[in-house]
């Protein structure tokens, strides 16, 4: 598959030439200039950063870098040469390789085949596997990233950071196809992952450095700052602007991102102090024992912002769930605004006042395929009904009063949610617990995944609004930054028991140190 | 289907699982034989006869052939209700291609040969549709059989041909070890599917189309060619299976198939196979096979009537299936 053009040199390539170049990209979608003549240069054996809000064409650049769009105009150049990348195989023999942001791997399949996947080479003689082949193949990639998984495991056995060493040693076959050092592109690989599995994702990406260049794609910007040697800054489908990391701050990518001075004011302040506690705590939770955690005690009064934080398998998810009922409990007792809650099930959670925003928005969140105004209405069904049938001219009214409060961008109230950008799904997916005006506890499963500064700026502003008005929220942040900066207590939890609280009033904040001291 | 290049959403499971062993799954439809063994041993004399345990592995021969095709349709998440039309013209051609009262063709094992090779044809032609025209293969499938019916009433043409092939009536009738040859020749294929499933890139493809498409297409990988393969093996294993009915009937008949389509999806489901794909396998199958059979036979010798036999079947088999997924159910289930 091979083009002919890439026929093998002999000679080493001089230093200067760029292991992949970018020049003058445009991709038209209809009514949308995605890409509107990017330029970009991946030296060799640098790690470069790729920052820009949503919308701004990342993601578009990078499945044109994969040969998944093809651009309208201009010209990627890989080591000195032109070339037309036609699909993810084109792309892999001219040596690029990307470990997407949603983890492509077959649940199925063990991770040596993932591995191996398309490119099994001897693995497979005749139609038929050679399964110590394939392990060994398999192995050999796993050890260049310094990775002890078991490549026989099945890939749903293992745990989402392991996923995605396995992506990396799958890309890293690519290596197999050129002889020259690959070009491996990182997009938000951090999103999903604790700090510590970050920390280890990070010294992979430091030695891929040795033998590779890597494209590294992140909505956190000190992480980008962190990680890479240099970094692009894409606006509006343009590239507008390049750093060099040493000794730049978030603040200076942030400013060229968006075009302006970033809002300071990030978290909108906590919320403005409250004239004495209420005796009674809205959410009060004794002794609560699940599968997955033991013990847990916590308080949440009304107005107040409380963050749960803990590295993965703290079991700080499972509390949150089951607070709705959505995970069995063994023991334990919770009460609601003084009355004791059955936890029988997520119906019983809705109709005592509860709200849930599930982390995985796609598929639990929301339903793609119908509209704005269904799913707004879904979980408060009598809130668009006079008595058992819909009344379509209350619900378009409710629903375009929300619309219109919470300013989601939608063409209208029945497009399809799924057509929406991330940032106005979850404004629509929270609407849906206040069209009711019932709501008294809400669960914030890691409300912001996936969302740019922008749309993550309002859905701040829209927690903040809902705690002013009284609503009791327990939030499992994105970061430890975001928890610090939202929550007014922070309760921390490490093998599934509540190990510590931390007051984090405006202007008195831990700093995410003190708080990684209390999680491991 | 969306195309890969919009969504790429594999999600695996959130939270991290056992690794490796065998799962409850896996482990529950082996042990739902084994007490069906035992209770209806312990309920009736004539069943824990080696004589009806003979008996039983007879009757599940086609079965067991059928099902073995099906097996890797289901573990792509496709469905494929072609038997019925596909075992029909294979079964009516065997009859017309072997010594027969007919015609004066006396191929042998090349006309066994040939109607399997038809046979394959249909079953190609389901997978051609369903990638080229991306019809669900719900309905290619359910077009072929009706395809396939009609290309044996056709054959029929209104005599019923009897065959004389001495070699081919005695598959259903000599015995090795005490088993009919069609048993063994289940067995085979039981084997060869096993094979074909664990180690070759076919089955593998197979399974890892039912766990992600996407991913596939992402790797490089076309998966249509793979799709068509597995079609067509299917209608092989289904031509096999229309022979072995001639044998058993020493008549070609276009009814040959009746009703083995939804026996074998439910075989394969009781075994363990998801419809949704990606799980499950030949081996799981196979006890399915074992488990419906032994459940039939099971009911006829201790009694039960014939008129009840239906729906309490039907029962056990929802039951053994809810019992084969307690493991996996959890609060907020989807099921579809």
């Amino acid at each position: 598959m091979i083009d002919a053009e890439l026929e093998p040199t002999v000679t080493p390539l001089s230093a200067e030439v760029p292991a992949l170049e970018v020049r003058g990209l445009v991709k038209h979608y209809p009514g949308v200039k995605a890409l509107d003549g990017v330029d970009l240069v991946v030296r060799q054996n640098e790690v470069l950063g790729l920052a820009g809000e949503n919308g701004a064409g990342k993601s578009t650049l990078l499945k044109a870098l994969v040969g998944l769009v093809r651009p309208d105009a201009g010209e990627i150049w890989v080591r000195g040469k032109k070339v037309r990348l036609k699909s993810v195989v084109d792309a892999a023999d001219h040596g690029i390789g990307m470990v997407f942001q949603e983890q492509s791997l077959v649940p199925n399949l063990t991770a040596a085949e993932n591995i191996v996947l398309g490119s099994e080479g001897p693995g497979v003689r005749r139609g038929m596997y050679r399964w110590k082949t394939m392990r060994n193949l398999a192995q050999q990639q796993l050890d260049k990233i310094g990775s002890d998984i078991d490549p026989l495991a099945r890939t749903d056995t293992l745990t989402f950071a392991e996923r995605q060493m396995v992506e990396i040693a799958k890309v890293l076959r690519i290596e197999q196809r050129t002889q020259f050092a690959p070009v491996i592109i990182l997009d938000e690989p951090t999103s999903v992952l604790e700090s510590k599995e970050i920390e280890t994702l990070f010294t992979q990406v430091r030695r891929l450095r040795e033998f590779a260049s890597v494209v590294f794609v992140s909505h956190r910007l000190d992480e980008v700052l962190d990680v890479c040697d240099r970094v692009t800054v894409l606006r509006g489908g343009e590239s507008v602007g390049e750093v060099a990391a040493a000794g730049a701050v978030p603040g200076d990518l942030h400013r060229m991102m968006i075009g302006s001075t970033g809002s300071d004011d990030h978290y909108h302040g906590n919320a403005s102090q409250r004239s004495g506690e209420p005796l009674r705590p809205m959410l009060e939770v004794r002794g609560l024992s699940g599968k997955t955690f033991r013990d847990v005690d916590l308080d949440v009064h009304a107005g107040e912002i409380v963050g749960i934080v803990g590295v993965h398998g703290s079991g700080r998810e499972d509390v949150c769930r089951a607070l709705f009922g959505a995970e069995p409990t063994t023991a334990g007792e919770v009460s609601l605004d003084g009355t004791v809650l059955e936890l029988s099930g997520t119906r019983a959670a809705c109709a005592a006042g509860i709200g849930y925003v599930p982390a995985e928005r796609k598929i639990e969140g929301m339903v793609g395929p119908m509209s704005v105004a269904d799913n707004m209405t879904l979980t408060k069904q009598k809130s668009r009904c006079n008595g058992p049938l819909i009344a379509p001219k209350k619900q378009a009214t409710l629903v375009d009063g929300w619309i219109e409060r919470l300013s989601i961008r939608t063409p209208h109230r029945g497009t399809a949610i799924q057509r929406l950008s991330g940032g106005n799904q979850q404004k629509v997916v929270l609407a849906r617990w206040l069209v009711a005006g019932d709501i008294r506890l809400l669960l914030l499963d890691h409300p912001t995944r996936g969302l740019d500064i922008g749309a993550r700026s309002e859905v701040y502003r829209l927690m903040r609004e809902l705690a002013n008005s009284g609503v009791a929220t327990v939030l499992l942040a994105d970061s430890l930054e975001e928890a610090i900066g939202m929550s007014d207590r922070i309760l921390v939890m490490s093998d599934g028991r509540a190990t510590k609280e931390v007051a984090c009033p405006a202007g008195g904040k831990p700093t995410p140190l003190d708080l990684v001291k209390e999680m491991v | 289907m969306t195309s890969p290049v919009e969504d790429v959403e594999v999600v695996a499971a959130r939270r991290p699982q056992p690794r490796r062993g065998v799962s409850l799954r896996d482990a529950g439809p082996p042990i739902a034989l084994v007490v069906i063994f035992l209770v209806f041993s312990a309920l009736s004399s004539d069943f824990r006869t080696i004589g009806n345990v003979q008996n039983i592995m007879d009757t599940a021969a086609v079965l067991a052939v059928v099902t073995c095709g099906i097996t890797f349709v289901l573990m792509m998440g496709s469905i494929d209700l072609s038997a019925p039309g596909i075992m029909g013209a294979s079964a009516i051609a065997v009859a017309l291609l072997v010594a027969n009262n007919r015609n004066d063709n006396d191929l042998g094992l090349i006309g066994i040969l040939v109607a399997v090779l038809l046979a394959a044809a249909l079953g190609c032609l389901s997978g051609l549709a369903l990638v080229l025209l991306k019809v669900p293969s719900f309905m290619t499938t359910l077009g072929v059989s009706a395809v396939g019916l009609g290309v044996a009433t056709l054959m029929f043409a209104g005599v019923q041909p009897n065959i004389s092939d001495a070699m081919l009536k005695g598959w259903a009738v000599e015995r090795f070890l005490g088993f009919a040859y069609l048993t063994w020749i289940a067995v085979g294929c039981v084997l060869l599917g096993y094979l074909v499933q664990r180690y070759s890139r076919l089955g593998r493809y197979a399974f890892a189309i039912g766990g992600a498409e996407e991913v596939l297409a992402l790797s490089g990988v076309k998966v249509a060619p793979y799709k068509v393969a597995v079609f067509t093996l299917a209608g092989a294993f289904y031509g096999l299976a229309g022979v072995m009915v001639t044998s058993q009937l020493s008549a070609g008949l276009v009814q040959a198939g009746k009703g083995y389509d939804f026996a074998a999806i439910t075989a394969a489901v009781v075994g363990g196979t998801l419809l949704t794909g990606g799980r499950g396998g030949i081996l799981h199958s196979a006890v399915g096979v074992l488990l419906i059979t032994a459940l039939t036979n099971g009911l006829v010798q201790v009694g039960v009537s014939p008129y009840w036999q239906g729906g309490v079947q039907g029962l056990i088999v929802v039951a053994a299936v809810a019992a084969a997924v307690v493991p996996q159910r959890r609060r907020n289930q989807v099921t579809k």
